[in-house]
């Protein structure tokens, strides 16, 4: 692209093409007084979910048989379905939202399309009962945005997840896209833009919470006749699948991240490091960097400026470890996925042993628009020493199971009650786990805390990459301990002797623990190789390895001594602690006997049934079946 | 200069030194076990940990740590102490507990550790690995059991020798070190050349030796590698008069390397069929003679060959096992002496 006009010629052709889903979305920050035309003749968008997790619960074929309804009925011309990426709610998915009115489908299927189609698509009527069920409120149905879940959250990474088409450069471009690189190359000079990015007290989004704009600096004033910018997408923590939805629903806001980023440190080449297990994000990303390139956002002389950038896409093989900056540099060098000693810091030597800026995706997604708003603006949001959003991937016993984005300084309450929805089933909340396997359990006593990096820290957690597992009455923090550290211990590189051989006798011990044979003095064992483990590891993930266990230690110590003293899980968790009985509860239906994979149970019809817990072994397939629930376990 | 302070001890070191090469100038031993100071430092085994005041987080390796202004290092405090026994503790946990029958006993830093933080054994009871000894190179033995994953052959391969014969094998517990696609060390690209054994800390790299021998009963005797005209440096450990194993040693031109004539090629030296003194044939038969004698019989035959049938009539042939100055020598007697240019080299055939 050759000048700034033309990118605002492009957005003022693109913007009346997406104009319809911003209506009821009063996106008013877009644009100048760019007023809400929208396309002649087209009357409503269908957004279909095309993010990993629809994907695969066939939205794909969803999209298709849309495609077809539409010829059907020949409302090509007033109708225009959208391929997007993640909307976040994967509980709800597959997802589809009708623009202009923000209709909110969940749990669609293949078959359910011809009734949108025909009900809502050409008669104009809501289809009632394939909407999501928290979009009636008091009789009244309201836009997705509208919905609980999506009321507290505040979109600033995710902000066109789900509204725009990611395969579509016009689309981004529309809703401000690249505006934001146009202003830092033509306004700013690379000092105002690292300036800016410290200002905003921006800080690393992939673990760390290192200040990005400290980084961007230490690498703009490393000295060296080629630098690299390097965008971490490894995103390996279980259950955590912010950077993917990023990659697959707003790829651009990547690009231009980078593409500033280089401008600010003074590189010319990005590297991409994402996971080979993310297909789809992979694909969107190259689309993107395709169109980009069409248009000369990427190449030489940037909107006519003398400024250089293009981006390449390295895959990783599948290992935890290469989230792990200097692992990950390793890897795309070619070499083992390693961690190599700090100092030197990338900032200095990195790739290629040079200078090299290392962030990741959900923090690059942030810098567009603090670029475009301001530091000023962007500090405003978020706690004194964590500033912005931060998106988590709410997990485990939650009702809202998906990826949601609040300001930093929400609280645990706020998430988990308010936009999580709460705990199924009316159980008992027990305690949250936060930043996956490196980070450690948060009891109920703490849900009132506002999540930021250093109140996480305190409470011998971690922000982590944003992964949050909630738990509740049934889980046993002993084994929560066991399966975080059962993961660490898989995706050690084994490098280091405290972490490959360490973590592997703690989950020894665990494992000892949960099967009844601990001793006290296992207990004490414990902790100290974790705080050995913590303090003389090499890298992050050997550093943080033993937090599940030191946290779950410090709150829960309690279900460790019972799983030692007294043989007993109190969650009624671990298999080997426990006993199943049948109740007097019994009506005799042999249900039960019918289900026991072992015989190992018996009784006459219609009389209470007996188990014989020597040949029982604990599947738990008698109590699925029992329909008078007296079969219990202790 | 940067000054800093260790156990207590002030001292001053140039910018850009590690913390533990700080210590070592002032006579402070920090035990390592993966640290070589021809390699990168990779800080693998953290063994080396050391408590740096005001640090951050936890404790760092001293052999990657620059020092800086005014820092303060505690190098055996009980938190180092601890962590280090710890280490010992999981290195030990699985490890084979042969040392009686370990070829590398007395020799074995692991050992060494062990006995200087008084591990006994290990308070682990767990999965030990488990890897057949691959016996398949003529030189040396890998046994996987033993090895601490130091990873010091795979860097002294692929950083001193670039051989890149070996490298680290699948991850976490499972880590080994293999030649790629796990094949055996003699269908790999191994040269042989011996320079993992020579840095393997404990017994998992050893020379397959032809004598049995523990390492406290030799004594090394420093010489010049009679291979080649390079010169290295090499130590030949010596029980009874007999050579038992070659080390390589720090010299100026091989820096602790040796190939694999120089470090396994020696049982020459005590070979019956060696030959010792000059041979001489008389009536069809070879027999003893003195060295006197035999540059006697040299000069005789030169001249009157000189004489006879002119100098070019006799050329001087060396060999790639003399050193530069030996071969500098024999051109100069060509030339000076016999009056001839007919000098060369082996290397040239």
């Amino acid at each position: 692209m050759k000048s700034i006009a033309e990118l605002e010629k492009i957005q003022r052709e693109s913007l009346t093409k997406v104009n319809i889903r911003r209506i009821k979305q009063g996106k008013n920050t877009i644009g100048s007084e760019e007023s809400f035309n929208t396309e002649d003749g087209v009357r409503s968008h269908v957004l279909v979910c095309a993010g990993t997790g629809c994907t695969s619960s066939k939205s794909l074929e969803i999209l298709k048989k849309l495609e077809k309804e539409i010829e059907k009925y020949n409302l090509k011309d007033e109708i225009k379905i959208v391929k997007t990426g993640c909307f976040g709610f994967c509980e709800a998915g597959p997802i589809i939202v009708v623009y202009p009115e923000g209709t909110f489908y969940s749990h669609i299927k293949v078959e359910d399309v011809e009734k949108i189609t025909e009900e809502h698509l050409l008669n104009g009527n809501i289809v009632k009962d394939l909407l999501f069920k928290g979009s009636i409120k008091e009789d009244e149905i309201v836009p997705i945005n509208e919905v609980d879940f999506y009321k507290k959250q505040k979109r600033m990474a995710l902000r066109n997840c789900g509204l725009i088409n990611p395969e579509d450069v016009k689309e981004y471009i529309a809703l401000d896209g690249y505006k934001a690189l146009a202003k830092a190359l033509s306004e700013m000079t690379p000092e105002e833009v690292i300036e800016e990015v410290k200002n905003s007290g921006l800080r690393g989004r992939g673990g760390g919470g290192f200040p990005t704009g400290l980084k961007w600096g230490f690498t703009a004033n490393a000295v060296d006749d080629e630098k690299y910018v390097a965008c971490n997408a490894d995103e390996g923590d279980p259950g955590a699948f912010m950077d993917r939805s990023i990659l697959e629903g707003d790829p651009h806001s990547l690009i231009e991240a980078m593409a500033i980023a280089g401008y600010a440190v003074g590189a010319e080449l990005g590297y991409v490091y994402v996971r080979a297990e993310y297909p789809i994000a992979v694909e969107r990303l190259q689309i993107a960097i395709d169109q980009a390139r069409e248009i000369e956002l990427l190449g030489k002389n940037i909107f006519g400026t003398d400024f250089n950038f293009d981006m390449e896409i390295r895959l990783g093989a599948g290992a935890f470890v290469c989230g792990e900056e200097t692992a990950l540099i390793n890897s795309i060098e070619g070499k083992r996925g390693m961690p190599r000693p700090r100092p030197p810091f990338p900032a200095n030597k990195g790739i290629f042993n040079k200078p090299t800026l290392l962030n990741n995706v959900e923090t690059y997604a942030n810098v567009p628009e603090i670029i475009l708003k301001g530091a000023e603006w962007f500090a405003n949001i978020g706690t004194e020493r964590s500033k912005g959003t931060k998106v988590f991937a709410l997990g485990g016993k939650i009702n809202n199971t998906g990826l949601l984005e609040v300001p930093m300084g929400t609280t645990l309450r706020d998430v988990i009650y308010e936009v999580g929805g709460g705990i199924p089933k009316n159980k008992d909340f027990k305690a949250v786990q936060t930043g996956g396997p490196s980070g450690g359990c948060i009891p109920s006593d703490y849900l009132d805390t506002a999540i930021d990096y250093d109140n996480l820290i305190e409470l011998g957690s971690m922000m982590g990459s944003g992964g949050m597992i909630v738990m509740d009455e049934d889980n046993c923090m002993v084994d929560i301990a066991r399966f975080f550290l059962d993961f660490t211990v898989e995706e050690s590189c084994g490098k280091c002797t405290p972490c490959r051989e360490g973590t592997k006798r703690m989950l020894e011990l665990l494992d000892k623990i949960t099967s009844g044979e601990g001793e006290m003095e296992d207990i004490d064992k414990l902790e100290s190789l974790a705080n050995t483990i913590k303090s003389s590891s090499l890298c992050g993930l050997g550093q943080t390895a033993p937090n599940p266990v030191l946290s779950t230690l410090k709150y829960f110590r309690h279900e460790y001594e019972a799983h030692v003293k007294e043989k007993t899980c109190p969650a009624g968790n671990c298999q080997d602690l426990l006993t199943y009985f049948i109740t007097d509860g019994c009506k005799g239906c042999t249900l039960c006997a019918k289900a026991c994979p072992v015989n190992a149970i018996s009784g006459k019809t219609k009389t209470q049934h007996i188990i014989n817990t020597e040949i029982c072994i604990k599947c738990g397939a008698c109590m699925e079946k029992c329909p008078f629930d007296a079969i219990i376990k202790k | 200069m940067i000054s800093l302070i260790i156990d207590g001890k002030q001292v001053q070191v140039e910018e850009g030194k590690t913390v533990l090469e700080a210590a070592k100038s002032i006579g402070i031993d920090i035990p390592t076990l993966c640290h070589d100071p021809r390699l990168k430092p990779h800080g693998s085994c953290r063994i080396c940990v050391v408590e740096i005041e005001g640090a951050k987080s936890g404790l760092t390796t001293s052999c990657t740590a620059p020092v800086s202004e005014g820092m303060n290092v505690s190098t055996e405090s009980e938190k180092v102490v601890n962590a280090r026994r710890d280490i010992l503790d999981l290195m030990l946990a699985n490890h084979p507990l042969d040392c009686m029958t370990c070829q590398q006993a007395g020799k074995c830093t692991l050992q060494d550790l062990c006995y200087k933080y008084d591990v006994k054994e290990s308070s682990f009871k767990g999965d030990k690995k488990k890897f057949e000894i691959d016996d398949s190179n003529n030189f040396y033995y890998s046994d996987q059991e033993k090895c601490i994953l130091c990873g010091k052959c795979v860097y002294v391969c692929s950083e001193l020798q670039c051989t890149n014969a070996i490298n680290f094998s699948e991850r976490g517990f499972d880590t080994h070190i293999a030649a790629p696609f796990e094949e055996k060390l003699e269908t790999s690209t191994c040269v042989s050349c011996g320079n993992c054994v020579s840095v393997c800390p404990v017994g998992a790299l050893v020379p397959k030796s032809k004598e049995k021998f523990r390492y406290w009963e030799t004594k090394p005797v420093r010489t010049t590698c009679s291979y080649c005209g390079v010169g290295c440096q090499m130590d030949l450990l010596v029980k009874y008069d007999k050579v038992v194993e070659v080390q390589p040693a720090m010299g100026p031109s091989n820096e602790g390397l040796l190939c694999v004539k120089g470090k396994f090629a020696f049982n020459f030296v005590n070979h019956p069929d060696r030959l010792k003194t000059p041979l001489l044939k008389k009536d069809g038969e070879f027999v003893e003679i003195t060295w006197d004698e035999a540059y006697n019989v040299i000069a005789e035959k030169m001249n009157s060959t000189k004489e006879n049938f002119g100098p070019d009539s006799i050329a001087g042939l060396t060999s790639a096992r003399c050193t530069n100055e030996e071969n500098y020598l024999m051109q100069k007697l060509m030339r000076a002496v016999i009056g001839t240019n007919n000098a060369d080299h082996c290397a040239r055939l």
